[in-house]
């Protein structure tokens, strides 16, 4: 023998996906959802996002260097949190809002808990719920087609050009001075990444395209949020249009398609998935109509990334060859005769 | 009717460099061939011969002690040795070594049946099958008679399995396109012996002038179907095919019998055809030898218990930056690292693979929680925390996510985007399970 052979076990291939590749393909699928950003706010959407991302990998290797752990930058996982982090801020954030953000993020988040993999919620989304310790700051918002500047944006400056949400209105049961139209190409008041359906909903069919999701939770998300505003229209108004406005407005579609389906924090199993997302779009629901605040997407997301694991156990696949639970009962009633 | 099965993943298939190369006669035979006594699933065999004896082709050499299949001589020449030797499969077993003659001397006491098999009763094709010491030929390597007896009565469906699903191998494939008659014959004995009508073949779509050329041979003849399945890997395995082919699953810790089934590999069905047909015992079979690391990718016949190192010889030998030699495909293939190792009844290739083919090794792979394993997973089995229990040691609650059901097919491991050897890490719970349960015993 003049050949010396590798052993190992099997299988002895692997398949195109890495994680890297994976977090790319969110990368590029938020892209549309930015080029919207950028043309109803200017270049200050672009920066504002930039220095977000560059936020989190800057503390994300920081953080790993100081604690003498493996450098994890080139997974970009802290480059899609500072990009979905950037998409909950209003465009007109100042950028050390951003920045804390990104700390809270990375550092508290992901990983005291142990980095990527380990945290047990969605990052980008409790760094938002941390931001509203400045509730002035993250809720003015600016009106679409302001070129906003991209340095020196002042509280007086913001004050002059802010707008309200259409979820402001609906908190309180009128319907939105937006069009559907507007609605749905995201000419309205709110964070810099969830105004636009249209570019967010391409998004979202490329991320199935490309296999990185599976659509079941969106669709379950936003088909249960559908349904109950559907049935249960505040203010006596027209059933179809305060469904669609409810499904159009404020952060769902960005929830639904790019937080809630984080990997990290939400079940992996099939079934489970689909409990999550119903419950996730229950809780939006609930708090939208009964909260003080006329937003619930990213606390229900954050409420039910808690109980990921723990759904996950109901979601247990069907074991192999062992009868299904409908088959079950046929049988018991079999017996029974 | 079509059903089916649940996950899989589709590896690039690498079939192209051999599907068109005919199965041919290995060029040089063998100067010794090496036939370990455990070919098979269940005891290993004991040699009745002694060194010094003269053997013939196809002459019986070792008797089943319990479950298991008689080993014929697949040269002919002078037993040289008897003695412990190197096991594909790993490790060293007790073996026969015969010098070949060269001569090729047939010798068998096999009758051949060419033209009146049909006369012949269910217990006298048994009785063929496991003297010509037939097993499956697939990688498991079941006694082919005890499948069949253990059958008899439960089984009103028969499946042969040509899905070939692993990437490289095509010797299945040469196989139907070459002797497409003679496998239809072979399933033809064995729906005779089961007394059933019918039974279905089981080919994967991406061999597609194999279901030609076996519909071709069918002449008019009914009762034999041929399935083009979708191409999608691991379709052949057992309790996949089953399912894809009559939507049954065999329960956990099942047979195939258990669900009416009886699968038996396309190569053991042409191999029925050799013993029934022409008394022939199994001492030779189809192995396509391929990979990046091979300098002639081929499809030959070997006779079994040729030295792998004499094979891959033959294909023109290894590259330089060969690194890998697999007796089997890349997806279950077993890594071998001493070429002295025999191919044996189960061993349909040789897949030779350099480095750069190879999975890579990560280090400290971290966990996204995606749940590609569990999407993939044809045995609903969430791969996902049977890795997280796995490797926190806590062995005991793999049980609880029913690890044992895992078929090792692999495709967690090829999918995982972090590059986590989970389906590696289910063979280390199921043996520490199996530890545990001896300590329990005892």
């Amino acid at each position: 023998m003049d050949k010396t052979l590798s052993v190992s076990s099997s299988p002895h291939l692997s398949g195109p996906l890495t994680t890297r590749r994976l977090m790319l393909d969110v990368l590029i699928s938020l892209v549309p959802a930015l080029a919207v950003a950028v043309f109803f706010w200017g270049p200050r959407a672009l920066t504002l996002t930039l220095v977000t991302m560059a936020a989190c990998v800057v503390f994300e290797y920081l953080y790993r260097k100081l604690m003498k752990k493996s450098n994890s930058i080139g997974d970009l996982s802290a480059c899609v949190t500072g990009a979905l982090l950037a998409f909950c801020l209003p465009a007109n954030a100042p950028y050390w809002l951003a920045i804390l953000g990104a700390f809270f993020a990375i550092v508290i988040v992901k990983q005291l808990f142990g980095g990527l993999g380990k945290n047990f919620m969605n990052p980008a989304l409790a760094a938002r719920c941390f931001l509203f310790s400045y509730p002035t700051l993250m809720t003015t918002w600016a009106a679409p087609n302001v070129n906003l500047p991209v340095l020196g944006i002042t509280d007086e400056y913001v004050s002059t050009i802010s707008t309200a949400t259409p979820m402001a209105a609906m908190h309180n049961g009128l319907m939105p001075e937006a069009t559907l139209q507007q609605m749905f190409v995201g000419q309205i008041g709110g964070c810099l990444g969830e105004v636009s359906a249209v570019a967010l909903i391409i998004g979202g069919i490329y991320l199935v395209a490309r296999k990185v999701i599976s659509p079941r939770i969106p669709v379950c998300y936003v088909a249960t949020v559908a349904v109950l505003t559907f049935l249960f229209p505040l203010g006596g108004q027209d059933r179809l249009d305060w469904m669609l406005y409810q499904v159009l407005g404020g952060g769902l579609l960005l929830g639904a398609i790019f937080m809630a389906t984080d990997y990290v924090t939400s079940p992996s199993t099939k079934r489970g998935q689909v409990i999550y997302a119903i419950g996730c779009g229950a809780l939006t629901v609930f708090i939208r109509y009964f909260g003080s605040y006329p937003e619930g997407v990213s606390y229900s997301i954050l409420v039910m990334n808690a109980f990921a694991w723990m759904i996950d156990k109901a979601g247990k696949p069907h074991r192999f060859g062992t009868p299904r639970f409908w088959e079950k009962s046929k049988a018991k009633e079999g017996a029974a005769k | 009717m079509s059903h089916s099965f649940f996950g899989g993943v589709h590896p690039a298939e690498h079939k192209a460099a051999t599907e068109g190369k005919p199965l041919v006669p290995i060029p040089v035979a063998p100067a010794q061939v090496v036939l370990p006594m455990s070919m098979h699933v269940g005891a290993p065999c004991k040699p009745i011969v002694a060194v010094g004896d003269q053997v013939t082709v196809g002459q019986k050499i070792a008797e089943p002690a319990g479950l298991g299949a008689p080993i014929h001589a697949s040269v002919s020449g002078k037993v040289v040795a008897v003695e412990p030797r190197p096991h594909p499969g790993g490790g060293k077993v007790m073996a026969v070594v015969i010098e070949n003659d060269g001569q090729d001397t047939f010798g068998s006491a096999l009758t051949p049946h060419p033209d009146d098999y049909a006369s012949l009763s269910t217990q006298e094709i048994v009785d063929i099958v496991r003297e010509a010491g037939l097993t499956g030929m697939g990688g498991a390597g079941f006694p082919t008679h005890v499948k069949i007896q253990s059958g008899l009565g439960k089984v009103d469906t028969i499946i042969i399995n040509a899905a070939e699903c692993e990437p490289y191998i095509t010797s299945d494939h040469r196989l139907m396109l070459e002797h497409p008659g003679e496998i239809l014959t072979g399933v033809r004995i064995l729906m005779q012996c089961f007394g059933l009508p019918a039974a279905t073949i089981g080919v994967e779509d991406n061999k597609m002038n194999a279901v030609k050329a076996l519909e071709d041979a069918m002449q008019g003849q009914t009762g034999i179907t041929v399935l083009a399945a979708k191409t999608r890997y691991p379709q052949g395995a057992e309790k996949q095919l089953i399912q894809r082919v009559t939507g049954r699953q065999v329960p956990p810790g099942g047979l195939p019998a258990d669900v009416g089934c009886a699968v038996f590999n396309v190569s053991t069905a042409y191999a029925v055809y050799e013993a029934v047909c022409l008394g022939r015992p199994l001492t030779c079979r189809g192995v396509t030898v391929s990979g990046a690391a091979v300098n002639e990718p081929s499809n030959f016949i070997v006779p079994i218990g040729t030295p792998l190192q004499h094979i891959v010889d033959q294909a023109g030998g290894l590259k330089d930056d060969a690194a890998w030699v697999l007796m089997g495909g890349p997806m279950m293939g077993i890594a071998q690292y001493d070429l002295s190792a025999p191919m044996i009844k189960g061993t349909n290739a040789l897949t030779c693979m350099t480095a750069a083919e190879h999975a890579p090794v990560v280090e400290d792979p971290t966990c996204i929680r995606c749940g590609k394993c569990i999407e993939v997973c044809p045995m609903h089995l969430e791969t996902m925390y049977i890795n997280m229990y796995t490797t926190a040691r806590r062995y005991a609650e793999t049980d609880k996510f029913h690890v044992t059901d895992c078929i090792e097919c692999g495709s967690c491991a090829y999918t995982c985007p972090a590059g986590i050897p989970l389906v590696q890490n289910i063979r280390v719970a199921k043996m520490k399970l199996r530890e545990l349960a001896q300590k329990a015993k005892s």
